[in-house]
């Protein structure tokens, strides 16, 4: 099952790597991860989509815990959360595909960010669902490239992470 | 007044009470080694390879309540103690390794002898440090021996490159260090542990299964008092041997794919199991659905929280100091004035005593052939069973795990998490300096051996007089038994064809030794070897075994805890070892 864990830790150099490193040391999956520091400069907060069973989940969170450097986990999974993904994506837009194109981007609530007379820069936020959405609704061979940001997540109402 | 960052490095050592650091100087260390030189309050142990320092270093903390310490050079010096670092790692052992690191201008640029240390031990520390302001190495160096031994204990890289080392700076040693990520559970859930004491109190065959936590945790006079309180059986692991005495009548023995027969018999049936800082290791429990078949409740008590339900779910899991721990749980069992059923439990012994009683340890005696059980048998008699014995890895390790009986923590230093040949000889000079007015005996292999034998130079340098117990027996023993089991007698490269004259090497390096071929010499040479006549001395003993002998009980792969390969006496049918089916290979 996919789970998202958000992750509070140290703000040093080779945090990430020791999370990282304990993901495929113990065979573990990671789909995406996202890290930025927070509002406090000391600390990072990490997102992580992975699945697993149920055991796999627990042991990932309790191997997380026991880095020194994380300060706190949690599976947003367990409760009401919010997740949101960033896509830029650039597609070719001439003819009669740029009129569509700026259609399609206004139903997903997307925003054109660059313009070239023959393509489109869409900005593009929502869960990872939508954005896979938007993909399958436009003509594939229009693509010219995308760069998502992997999903972060937040708890819904009184819900927090932090120490 | 500032100081280099080098003498700040042994100000932190001695402020930590450091009696020995096992190294081995270079070009990225040269400064700390100078610094060392100008001091005299600790000891240095010059290694002749980085891996027996740290081995040095785990049995120094293995064998007593401090934590080893170990300095080494940069590149190669770094990488050569890798595994003396993930063998510590794998049995949760305090220790603290210094290495050296190219100057922080150079790091990342490919220079002579640059390796990411960091990198390489990430996976197989607690923790480790990169150092690149000598502001922060007294408090570095602080917090890898708090995180070292606090905890579940492990073992702490710090990294310190050159140019640190040679800058100068103010020395403040803080008292004590916090860090708010990093906070061990000290005492269990009260609730967790009136749970566990109700399901003691109801069971009908309880057992109590110890493992290296107790060891480490000092727990070994909870343990005792727990399992000779209410009558319990007792079982402990290859790492938790000594934790409960190993004479006692209440001990079944060590448990697992060596274990007796009336400890894992006990494993599999028993009905509330109480798991004192074990871990449901592949090597003890075999198959986890088979072992799980047996219906039970589990009691599992682990410092460690990713310890528990890793390998086996269990009813009532307990996070804390297994001392703390156990001693909540008398304080209960005491309060309550209760005891378990004595008829079930009065039953239960009588069908452990049926198990016991044909004594799956028993071997053929021989008066041609030196047996190994034997051997290891005389080592116990004649040290009144209180040396402090290291091993190596292989058949060696097993019968002195089987047939010296431990009766207190600390006495037995094995590899038996990473199961690392080459332990042993550097461990015993380790042993032998943090207990110098104990016997120290390396149980070990021709093979083993070879694998860190230039330390019969350490040990000749800092009179460390160990006796070397090698079990010769020409092949790599423990292959040797896979390959006969389960590869059609097809000894692929583990036969010892060109052994050297281990009674010359040792002599070579100024010990005694002596080699032993008739069975009638092992007791009188034995004797000789741990008389006070050779009590200074290094002695290497080179016992000829039996080439044939295997290691009963044996579990093999994918086999149950109740479905034990048994030594030939206790086999149904007189089948030979060869065509009897040994389970599933993996």
């Amino acid at each position: 099952m996919r789970h998202i864990l958000s992750i509070l830790l140290e703000n040093e150099a080779g945090a990430l790597s020791r999370v990282v490193g304990l993901f495929s040391a113990r065979a573990y999956n990671i789909d995406s991860l996202t890290v930025s520091t927070t509002e406090d400069r000391t600390l990072s907060r990490m997102t992580i989509v992975t699945h697993g069973s149920d055991d796999v989940i627990e042991q990932i969170t309790k191997q997380l815990n026991k880095l020194i450097e994380v300060v706190k986990v949690i599976d947003l999974n367990e409760s009401e959360h919010i997740e949101r993904e960033m896509m830029l994506i650039k597609v070719r837009a001439t003819g009669k595909d740029r009129e569509e194109m700026k259609r399609m981007a206004d139903i997903f609530r997307g925003r054109i960010i660059d313009v070239t007379e023959k393509t489109y820069t869409i900005e593009l936020t929502g869960t990872s669902d939508k954005l896979n959405a938007f993909i399958e609704a436009i003509d594939r061979t229009v693509i010219l490239e995308t760069v998502r940001t992997g999903a972060s997540g937040i708890g819904r109402g009184e819900r927090v992470l932090k120490i | 007044m500032q100081i280099s960052g080098a003498e700040i490095v042994v100000r932190c050592l001695q402020e930590e009470g450091v009696e020995f650091v096992f190294g081995y100087p270079g070009g990225a260390v040269l400064e700390i080694y100078d610094a060392i030189f100008k001091q005299s309050q600790f000891k240095h142990v010059l290694v002749r390879h980085e891996q027996a320092a740290v081995h040095a270093a785990d049995a120094y903390s293995r064998s007593s309540d401090k934590v080893g310490v170990a300095l080494v050079t940069s590149g190669p010096g770094a990488t050569n103690a890798v595994t003396g670092i993930a063998t510590a790692y794998m049995d949760s052992i305090p220790m603290v390794v210094l290495s050296g690191q190219v100057p922080t201008p150079a790091i990342g640029l490919d220079a002579f002898q640059e390796v990411d240390m960091v990198g390489i031990t990430r996976p197989c520390v607690k923790h480790n440090f990169l150092v690149k302001d000598i502001n922060e190495l007294a408090e570095t160096i602080k917090k890898a021996f708090y995180i070292a031994k606090t905890g579940r204990p492990g073992p702490v890289v710090v990294d310190i490159p050159k140019d640190v080392t040679q800058k100068l700076a103010e020395f403040h040693y803080p008292e004590s260090v916090s860090i708010r990520s990093y906070v061990p559970v000290l005492r269990g859930h009260p609730g967790q542990i009136r749970k566990a004491v109700n399901l003691l109190l109801e069971a009908k065959r309880p057992y109590v299964y110890v493992g290296g936590g107790a060891v480490q945790g000092a727990a070994e006079q909870e343990v005792t008092e727990l399992v000779r309180s209410l009558g319990l059986p007792c079982t402990n692991t290859l790492m938790g041997l000594g934790a409960y005495p190993g004479s006692d009548p209440q001990f079944l023995g060590m448990l697992g794919m060596h274990g007796t027969y009336e400890a894992n018999m006990a494993m599999q049936n028993c009905d509330v199991l109480i798991a004192v800082g074990a871990r449901f290791d592949d090597r003890v429990i075999s198959v986890p659905s088979h072992f799980l078949s047996k219906p039970k409740k589990i009691v599992h008590i682990d410092v460690d929280p990713s310890s528990i339900a890793k390998r086996v779910k269990v009813d009532v899991p307990i996070v804390g100091d297994v001392k703390y721990v156990l001693r909540d749980m008398l304080d209960q069992l005491k309060e309550s004035g209760k005891k378990p059923d004595p008829a079930a439990l009065a039953a239960w012994w009588k069908q452990i005593e049926e198990w016991r009683a044909p004594n799956s340890l028993l071997y053929a005696p021989s008066n041609e052939l030196i047996k190994p059980q034997y051997v290891v048998e005389k080592l116990y008699e004649i040290t009144g069973g209180d040396a402090i014995i290291t091993s190596d890895v292989g058949q060696h390790q097993m019968w002195a795990a089987q047939y010296y009986k431990f009766d207190r923590p600390k006495q037995w230093l094995n590899s038996g998490g990473l199961g690392t040949m080459g332990f042993g000889l550097p461990a015993a000079i380790g042993a032998q300096l943090a207990n110098p007015d104990k016997a120290v005996a390396c149980i070990t292999g021709e093979g083993s051996i070879q694998m860190n034998i230039q330390e019969l130079s350490t040990a000749k340098q800092y009179h460390t007089p160990v006796k070397v117990v090698s079990l010769n027996n020409r092949y790599l023993g423990m292959v040797r038994q896979w390959q006969e089991f389960f590869y059609g007698t097809r000894y692929s490269e583990s036969y010892m064809d060109a052994l050297p004259d281990f009674v010359k090497i040792a002599e070579a390096y100024g010990h005694v030794g002596f080699k032993i071929e008739n069975p009638a010499d092992v007791e009188p040479v034995l004797r000789e070897a741990f008389s006070p006549a050779l009590k200074e001395r290094l002695v290497f003993l080179d016992f000829r075994t039996d080439q044939s002998e295997n290691v009963f009980p044996m579990i093999g792969n994918g086999k149950g805890l109740d479905e034990m390969d048994l030594p030939p006496h206790m086999r149904k049918t007189d089948e030979p070892d060869a065509e009897r089916d040994y389970g599933n290979l993996c």
